[in-house]
């Protein structure tokens, strides 16, 4: 009975982790739950709404993923779909970037496979948060590479809750989004590590996951051109190295050749104009190599100077005759205009209206960016001195990442995405690095308190520690307050964030919830309403037309034929049927006829008070009308410059088709009579009516 | 005969007389070939004891087929329990029930109008025997009739048409009648609906009830209008189907209803400790010639259901039919999945079914599950009566795949120790 103790005690000791352990447990610990609160932090609507796909694209990427569980690979693959853009349809497998669905379909095969009894639409449903949950595991990998494991541990957690990422990726956004910063940041980060290595297994990684993001979002442009910009930066700073050179060459070419297998992207690597700086940076980096070679061979430095002239002028002169001659002669394709309009804000809003129209694609207001990423942008200056101070190739490209990427975010709402890992792991080092620098501070004090009272004399270091603390009075103090001050702010980011992912990201947008006269929740159905009556109860081959937003809804849920659809690749089909809302009914029926169309779709918000409806975007179908068929005018619809729908609104305004359609009731113009058309379904709340057009009157 | 929902109900009260010198325990019901298509089911009833203590006792019903039928006739035998003698009578009650057998006329309505429909029936019951007297009462659903076949003597009070007395008519006789006349219930027909029962032993009763529902009365012509339907809605849609009611057992749990596009969120459930209510309304309301389709699903505590008999086998005692009241289902599939493991199923159903068997994959299963099969068409609310799938489990059975998790998670931390240990770099 008395050795029990003992021996328990040294079995206590032998379990007793070295710190070394230590550490690693509580990391490892620390990274599994920033990957499980990643995950959960992103069910807030699934919680609250149900398991469902959200907003307006994940339609169409769900309704594609279905499609190949269905149907197989090669099928997908050559994919020409009816169902949308009638009459002219549209070749799926060559218009979209298949990598989220495969992504989805292999997990699901995977589950599948394991018998695990789901439905691929939880699957699709858990997509984004499941890849969120793996950047954080990127983040913090990335972190440790460029600062320290702290660093990384602290970006871990910023990414995971961090609303901008967050807006884009809750269960149910099925977007490209999802998956795209997940290859984004590990493209980014196996890229940095092949820079710090110069191995050439990293850059071959880098150029494997640079053609999964191609496969998965049209945001690869980004990579393609912040990748040579910043070998460019590094040229120029004379930080040219061997194992620069073995990154980008690899990762260049194979990365390139691997895209050029993606249908949708093609020959474009070659050929557009977006990614000639890319092989622009190819080509420089050879003739660098090229000098550096010569100008180990050659010992004379002046005969160098001028070989070094020759080469330099010529190797410009070439590359600008190449890049004039393929301009010219069409075989480079000049920039786009998305591409502009990310270079210049002003340039859609005059040039391409369905661009202008689309909400996302506004310039971004600060409000969005202190509510995207709060104490972030205080933090982001922080991290960028942090990073200044101590200059390595990681940190530069940080730097430049998160600069460019800022500048993006402040041109459009939608890049705040790009930006978010970047500002994360920037701010990340910031608060790393500061709170290391506190508590060493601390740690030296209690250690030199010690050393004075215990064993009598210290180490040189904390004596030199401890004259500076005589000096600085109040620095244990100060840095206290310090500290408590980070963890304020941190704890009230956390807060932050989920109050944001609560009330601003995890609404469906297809179900909307209102609160009653009575304090209960009230929920406004009508769209899957309306689509699941066109499902049931309109013959297989009907035609649906309804403006763009609403199109990819449709096809998916109420699998019917629509005009147009949200990925507005045909300007002139989209103003038609802007046109045809905007114009008298008489006029109106020519063109609805001529399309073949069987009824009409039309989002009212009048009852209800619902805000986004087909009113409200009127004025966009009118521009974009106005820009293919000169016809429609804009000042035909404006009183005095104003928008107005009430009974002041403009008399081309209360005469025309959508008028009738989504106001018919509504004060202005009253008891509207329509020729053409007849009410075929309204949904329960008013929000969506659907109109019948009715057949052309027998002649005699 | 009782027409006041779309499934028409007929009572007979025979009086039957054995006038043969033999004494004979069969009586013969005859039907005509029309009826005998939507005929749902034939039951009879004898009443035993005196005054007071009646006692109703059901008697074998089988279709048979005999071959002097005149006119494709199809036949329905009753064996009485007690064969009678000659000369001597008895009353037999007979309930069936006919599907689909009210013909909208006009076969399309506007939103305004209601809905009229025709009833095509004899004055006369089709009998192989001599009919002493007859008398037939037709119950209508409302006062309104448009019109009926007079074969007099008849006449009309309120919602009920008499035909009859009649006397003495020779077997086979038969005088068509045609009622036309307005009918506002919704004709609520389920065109297939597979029910799937899942038996968990960890204590669970899954069921999943996928419906296709459409609505079988006069088509809908012409305009829908919101605010007509939602400012008046006795006049307007006064056929429409808004809501169905859904009787499920008591203590159910986790109910769910939706569709292929995602949760319905107009539904209520009652519960009380007898039953359970569920409430559904489909996302629109349903006009003649609209359909819906939707799945239901619920859990149920296993106790309640699965038995154990004498011999150490199990049995699930469920009910066969549609929870829904007052629908007609086209064709019903019931399939009951055994837990894996489980052995010689066998299914014991009060009325004739098609049976076979299928392999289900479920969650990590490995060899499958055996799934009972059972398919029948034509069903009305009188179908939902239990029926009893036996089959043997061992208990075993039911660790092997918390055993199977446990020993997959143990390979996974083996394998990070491992790889933890061993270095795997080529240089040294």
């Amino acid at each position: 009975m008395a050795t029990m103790p003992a021996s328990a005690s040294d079995l206590l000791k032998s379990f007793k982790l070295k710190t070394k352990q230590q550490e690693l447990l509580i990391r490892v610990s620390i990274l599994c739950l920033v990957y499980i609160l990643a995950f959960i932090t992103r069910l807030f609507s699934v919680l609250r709404y149900e398991s469902m796909i959200h907003e307006f694209d994940p339609y169409f990427n769900y309704r594609t993923t279905l499609y190949l569980t269905e149907n197989g690979f090669y099928d997908f693959w050559n994919w020409f779909d009816y169902e949308s853009w009638y009459p002219l349809g549209r070749i799926v497998g060559g218009t979209l970037y298949p990598g989220l669905m495969v992504t989805a379909v292999l997990i699901y095969r995977i589950l599948r496979f394991l018998r695990f009894a789901v439905h691929i639409r939880e699957v699709c449903v858990l997509t984004a948060p499941f890849f969120a949950s793996n950047t954080t595991l990127v983040a913090y990998f990335f972190g440790k590479e460029i600062w320290d494991s702290g660093a990384g541990l602290v970006a871990a957690i910023l990414i995971a809750v961090c609303p901008g990422y967050i807006s884009r990726s809750v269960a149910g956004s099925y977007d490209n989004e999802g998956v795209a910063i997940f290859a984004l940041l590990f493209t980014f980060y196996v890229f940095v590590k092949a820079v710090n290595t110069g191995s050439l297994a990293w850059s071959l990684a880098s150029a494997f996951g640079y053609f999964y993001m191609v496969s998965a979002w049209g945001g690869y442009v980004f990579i393609i051109n912040l990748i040579p910009l910043y070998v460019l930066v590094l040229l120029i700073t004379g930080r040219y190295s061997m194992r620069l050179y073995v990154a980008y060459n690899c990762m260049y070419i194979l990365g390139m050749l691997l895209a050029m297998q993606i249908r949708f992207v093609g020959f474009q690597h070659v050929q557009s104009g977006e990614h000639m700086a890319a092989m622009g940076v190819f080509f420089l980096m050879q003739v660098f190599y090229f000098l550096d070679w010569v100008k180990h061979m050659l010992s004379d430095t002046k005969l160098f100077q001028a070989f070094l002239r020759i080469t330099v002028t010529s190797a410009v002169a070439v590359g600008g005759i190449a890049l004039g001659l393929g301009m010219v002669s069409g075989y480079i394709s000049p920039w786009t205009g998305r591409f502009y309009s990310l270079l210049d804000p002003t340039y859609a809003k005059d040039h391409i209206p369905i661009i202008a129209s689309v909400s996302e694609h506004q310039p971004t207001a600060w409000s969005s960016f202190m509510f995207d990423f709060h104490i972030l942008l205080f933090l982001f200056p922080a991290g960028l001195y942090f990073c200044f101070k101590r200059l390595s190739d990681a940190t530069i490209f940080i730097v430049m990442y998160g600069l460019t990427s800022m500048y993006f975010a402040g041109v459009m709402v939608r890049l705040i995405l790009v930006a978010t890992p970047a500002v994360c792991l920037i701010s990340a080092i910031a608060v790393s690095a500061t709170v290391k620098n506190l508590t060493v501070l601390l740690r030296s004090k209690n250690k030199v308190v010690q050393t004075g009272s215990t064993k009598g004399s210290g180490g040189s270091k904390s004596s030199s520690k401890a004259l500076l603390d005589q000096s600085q009075p109040f620095q244990k103090n100060g840095a206290i307050a310090l500290l408590f001050g980070a963890f304020y702010l941190l704890s009230r980011y956390a807060t932050h964030c989920t109050w944001v992912t609560s009330e601003a990201y995890s609404s469906p947008s297809i179900v909307l919830a209102a609160r009653g006269a009575h304090g209960n929740r009230v929920i406004f159905d009508d769209y899957r309403e309306a689509y699941f009556w066109l499902r049931q109860n309109t013959p297989q081959d009907a035609k649906v037309m309804s403006w763009w937003d609403y199109g990819y809804q449709i096809t998916a849920m109420g699998n019917r034929t629509v005009i147009v659809d949200n990925n507005t690749w045909n300007n002139t089909h989209i103003a038609t049927v802007g046109r045809a809302m905007s114009s008298y009914e008489d006029e109106a029926i020519e063109i609805i006829r001529s399309l073949d169309v069987d009824y009409v779709l039309v989002v009212f918000g009048g009852v209800t008070g619902y805000s986004s409806d087909d009113i409200n975007k009127f004025l966009w179908m009118v521009r974009i009308g106005g820009g293919v068929f000169p016809v429609i005018k804009e000042p035909d619809y404006l009183v005095n410059g104003e928008y107005r729908v009430d009974k002041g609104a403009a008399p081309k305004m209360l005469n025309c088709l959508i008028y009738d359609r989504a106001r018919g009731v509504e004060i202005g113009n009253k008891d509207v009579k329509l020729e053409h058309l007849e009410e075929a379904f309204t949904t329960s709340n008013w929000i969506v009516r659907i109109y019948r057009v009715k057949p052309p009157n027998n002649r005699w | 005969i009782d027409l006041s929902s779309h499934i028409v109900k007929v009572y007979l009260t025979l009086k039957v007389e054995n006038a043969g010198s033999t004494p004979t325990s069969e009586v013969l019901l005859s039907f005509p070939p029309t009826q005998a298509d939507h005929l749902a089911t034939v039951e009879a009833l004898v009443t035993k004891g005196k005054r007071k203590k009646t006692t109703l006792v059901r008697l074998d019903v089988k279709a048979t087929e005999l071959p002097d039928a005149p006119n494709d006739a199809k036949y329905f035998t009753i064996y009485l329990a007690n064969p009678l003698k000659s000369g001597e009578s008895t009353t037999i009650e007979v309930l069936y029930l006919l599907t689909h057998s009210q013909e909208p006329f006009p076969a399309e309505i506007a939103q305004s109008e209601s809905q009229l429909v025709y009833y095509r029936d004899s004055a006369l019951i089709l009998s192989p025997y001599h009919i002493k007297q007859q008398t037939t009462f037709i119950k209508t659903p409302s006062t309104k009739v448009e019109s009926f076949t007079r074969v007099e003597p008849s006449n009309r009070a309120g919602t009920e048409i008499k035909y009859g007395p009649y006397e003495d008519h020779p077997p086979y006789s038969f005088s068509p009648i045609l009622i036309h006349f307005e009918n506002n219930s919704p004709f609520a027909v389920v065109e297939e609906l597979v029910r799937e029962v899942e038996i968990s032993h960890w204590g669970n009763l899954q069921v999943t009830e996928q419906y296709t529902l459409v609505h079988a009365g006069a088509r809908h012509k012409g305009v829908f209008s919101r605010v007509d339907y939602q400012s008046r809605p006795t006049l307007n849609g006064a056929s429409s189907l808004r809501y169905l009611l859904a009787r499920l057992p008591p203590r159910v749990h986790s109910v769910y209803y939706r569709d292929e596009i995602g949760n319905i969120s107009s539904s209520h459930l009652r519960t009380d400790s007898r039953k359970s209510e569920l409430e559904i309304e489909p996302r629109y309301p349903l006009f003649g010639g609209w359909k819906a389709t939707f799945v239901i699903g619920y859990g149920l505590p296993l106790q309640d259901f699965l038995f154990e008999t004498s011999d150490d086998r199990r049995y699930l005692n469920f009910t066969f039919g549609c929870p829904l009241l007052e629908t007609v289902v086209d064709k019903l599939t019931v399939k009951v999945v055994l837990p894996e493991g489980s052995k010689d199923p066998s299914a014991v159903v009060p009325f004739p079914v098609e049976q076979h068997l299928e392999t289900k994959y479920s969650y990590l299963d490995v060899v499958g599950r055996t799934v009972v099969v059972m398919e029948k068409k034509n069903l009305v609310p009188a179908h939902n009566s239990h029926f009893q799938v036996y089959y043997t489990f061992k208990p075993i059975f039911m660790l092997a795949e918390p055993l199977m998790l446990a020993s997959a998670f143990f390979l996974f931390f083996v394998a990070c120790v491992a790889y933890l240990h061993i270095d795997l770099s080529i240089r040294k």
